[in-house]
């Protein structure tokens, strides 16, 4: 089995990602974009370590899903405060920080 | 000559201060405990306080009364008491002590310190009656007798600079005592700067001494002085001279003296007769073990002499301020006493009779003078005095008594104290004795018209009064230590200086301190110089008469008058010199250094700020506050960082 093809897929999905979090504005789909990317990262770990035969990237994959799933609560209640207050989750309009 | 004075000073070691002397410390401490009393219990001893800071004076001077009768039952070897207080700076090689030392000189400025100023305190409870600050103006007085008390007392040089120093701090601190008037307190500081100046002269003193001899106390300088070469002893003189000149308003250091008059007429009363400026030629007396060695200094102190006697003379004569012209006069009867103790072994006592006998009259002057202020409702313009002898009749009486005093009539104090020392002037030989003696005899005719011409012009003549003004007779508290001085003034010469079979009292009680008084070739005989001097004295003050009594006195001054006359009102130009040499200059200095530091030093320290802050504004804009540019930052970033990883790895 080569891991050619987990690879790739892990690849296309990053890249989808990534173009995601530069190109779209609303805050819940680039959050999303984010979540598409660590789990690419997560299937490369996978696939590593099932090549390799040992177990560190598996622990790496968990670790990361829990990360993940805290900074999702943690996120998506920031998202939802900026949108109560200002009506809108677009992150060009949330600027208050520049120079 | 030397020598014997160097076995007199020796011979005079100070004893251990047992009996009436144990107390000696409490000369000073009455005051110090007025002031401490005054100051520390504010508006608590509004009440009591004036009272309080008037008796504790007069029991140190029934303290220094009682030692004086002490002193006289004494042998002439035991009259030096020493009293050591405790150790101030004792580290290794370098020790002073604190101590006080008690023989016939200090003796003498001590009664004459808390004898006058006492009366000057009584005299203030009428004077100050109506002041709202009553109770600080006492106790600076208070303390201003405790700063000369400790200074004329101390037994080494370092402890009466501290008195030195307490003597300047109290003379600012009374001057601007009416400081909510700028030039009042202008006059304050320029009295105090003044006197910095000659500070200076002291303190390299004192440095100088303990340098050279390791020692600063006043005996043992006495005592090395005559190991040390010419030149130091000669700085020391001059040093010491230029001390005294600072705080004995002597030319070049004079131009406070007049501004002074700025303080309330106690006050000046206070620093003219009792403290402060006598401060100088105590020092100059006191440090006699150095200018016995040195007769270069000894000139020196001599011109400074002559030269003030004829200055403060001219100034008094043209001044119409009653206080400013009895300034002028205390600057050239201090000339007469710096003269004489410049004159050497020859002329110590006479100077410290003078001044003991100008501290009686000149008391009874000012406060003369401030009685007939008191009366006219605060005017000073003698211009706006005249016939007032009718209606202060105690006023004109004690201070006509004081004016005979002073221009030296038989038997007032000021003759036989006076005409010592112009005998003593000629007795040089010489062309010194002529030129010297010759100053102090114009100075003795300039004295008598200045003097008459303030008498005629307040007391005689016709009533020049401002609209409004009745002039009365000052209460009874003033006018009691107005008559004692008065009394002082008539007997004190005689009591100190008529030879009872030999050397005048006075010069045998200073024997022990200055050493016998030398044998002398009289340039003139001694009753030659009295004649010539009685002469000049009536001719000048018949003249002064006059013109000022006889002769009606404009009451504004004329403006068409000699240059002279013009220079003697503006101080003959000392302030203007001061000005044009020292302060002008001084100020292009601090103006030059300002502008160096506005421009260079605080220039690049700002220049660097300001750069720093315009780059980081710059940077600052770096920061779009749009999410998505920092996002692809990060992932070029990232993407670099990998890229190099790569590369690195193959």
């Amino acid at each position: 089995m080569s891991p050619m093809h987990y690879l790739t897929v892990s690849v296309l999905l990053f890249s989808i990602g990534a173009v995601g979090v530069l190109v779209r504005r609303n805050a819940i789909v680039v959050f999303m974009s984010v979540e598409l990317m660590l789990n690419a990262c997560n299937l490369a770990f996978v696939t590593f370590s099932r090549t390799n035969g040992a177990l560190d990237g598996q622990v790496i994959a968990f670790f990361v899903m829990v990360v993940a799933a805290s900074e999702v609560v943690v996120g998506l209640a920031i998202i939802m405060t900026i949108f109560r207050t200002r009506r809108s989750a677009s992150i060009d309009d949330a600027n208050l920080l520049k120079y | 000559m030397t020598a014997a004075d160097v076995v007199a000073t020796e011979s005079l070691q100070a004893v251990p201060a047992t009996g009436v002397f144990a107390l000696l410390w409490l000369v000073i401490g009455l005051p110090v405990l007025g002031a401490v009393v005054l100051l520390v219990g504010g508006r608590r001893t509004d009440r009591f306080g004036p009272l309080l800071a008037t008796a504790l004076p007069g029991l140190a001077f029934l303290l220094s009364g009682a030692m004086f009768l002490t002193l006289l039952g004494r042998d002439e070897a035991e009259r030096a008491i020493g009293q050591h207080l405790y150790s101030w700076v004792p580290v290794g090689g370098f020790q002073v002590d604190v101590g006080l030392l008690l023989d016939p000189l200090s003796m003498s400025f001590a009664l004459l310190v808390t004898g006058v100023g006492w009366l000057i305190h009584v005299y203030s409870l009428g004077y100050m009656a109506d002041d709202p600050d009553k109770r600080r103006f006492f106790a600076y007085l208070n303390l201003f007798l405790a700063a000369m008390l400790l200074l004329v007392l101390s037994d080494s040089y370092l402890t009466l600079y501290v008195g030195w120093e307490g003597v300047g701090l109290a003379s600012y601190l009374l001057i601007g005592f009416w400081n909510h008037n700028p030039e009042y307190a202008t006059a304050a500081k320029k009295a105090f700067v003044v006197n910095r100046v000659g500070d200076f002269g002291l303190s390299v003193a004192i440095m100088v001494m303990f340098a050279v001899f390791g020692t600063v106390s006043i005996a043992g300088v006495a005592e090395a002085a005559p190991e040390a070469s010419q030149g130091v002893v000669t700085a020391l003189g001059l040093l010491l001279l230029l001390a005294a000149c600072g705080k004995s308003a002597q030319v070049p250091l004079q131009s406070w003296l007049g501004d002074a008059m700025a303080g309330p007429t106690p006050v000046s009363a206070l620093i003219h007769a009792a403290t402060m400026v006598t401060a100088g030629v105590y020092l100059i007396a006191r440090s006699n073990g150095i200018y016995d060695l040195s007769p270069d200094a000894r000139l020196a102190v001599v011109v400074v002499g002559a030269v003030t006697l004829l200055f403060g003379a001219i100034v008094g004569s043209a001044k119409d301020d009653i206080k400013k012209s009895l300034a002028g006069s205390t600057m050239s009867q201090i000339g007469y006493m710096v003269l004489a103790v410049g004159l050497g072994p020859l002329g110590y006592a006479f100077g410290i009779a003078h001044l003991l006998a100008h501290g009686f009259f000149k008391a009874d002057l000012f406060l003369g003078a401030g009685s007939v202020m008191h009366g006219m409702g605060n005017e000073v313009d003698m211009r706006r005095y005249g016939a007032l002898r009718a209606r202060m009749p105690v006023t004109f009486v004690t201070f006509l008594l004081g004016y005979l005093a002073i221009i030296g009539v038989p038997p007032f104090a000021g003759y036989f104290t006076k005409d010592k020392i112009i005998e003593a002037a000629f007795d040089q030989g010489g062309l010194r004795g002529w030129v010297f003696g010759g100053a102090a005899l114009l100075g003795a005719a300039i004295t008598a018209f200045y003097m008459t011409r303030m008498v005629a012009m307040t007391f005689f003549g016709e009533q020049r009064w401002a609209e409004g003004v009745r002039p009365h007779e000052s209460p009874r508290v003033m006018t009691v230590p107005m008559i004692v001085l008065a009394g002082l003034s008539v007997v004190g010469g005689l009591v100190l200086m008529w030879p009872f079979g030999g050397a005048p009292p006075l010069v045998r009680f200073l024997e022990p301190v200055f050493g016998p008084e030398p044998e002398v070739e009289h340039l003139l005989s001694p009753v030659a110089v009295t004649l010539m001097t009685l002469t000049v004295v009536l001719v000048s003050a018949a003249a002064a008469f006059r013109q000022y009594a006889q002769r009606p006195v404009p009451q504004t001054a004329p403006a068409g008058v000699t240059p002279l006359t013009r220079a003697a009102r503006r101080d003959l130009y000392g302030d203007a010199f001061n000005e044009t040499v020292f302060m002008r200059p001084g100020q292009y200095l601090t103006r030059l250094l300002v502008f160096f530091d506005n421009r260079v030093v605080d220039g690049s320290v700002n220049g660097v700020a300001a750069t720093i802050g315009g780059l980081s504004g710059r940077l600052r804009r770096v920061q779009t506050g749009f999410a998505r540019s920092y996002a692809m930052s990060m992932f070029v970033g990232a993407a670099v960082v990998v890229a190099a990883v790569v590369l690195v790895r193959i």
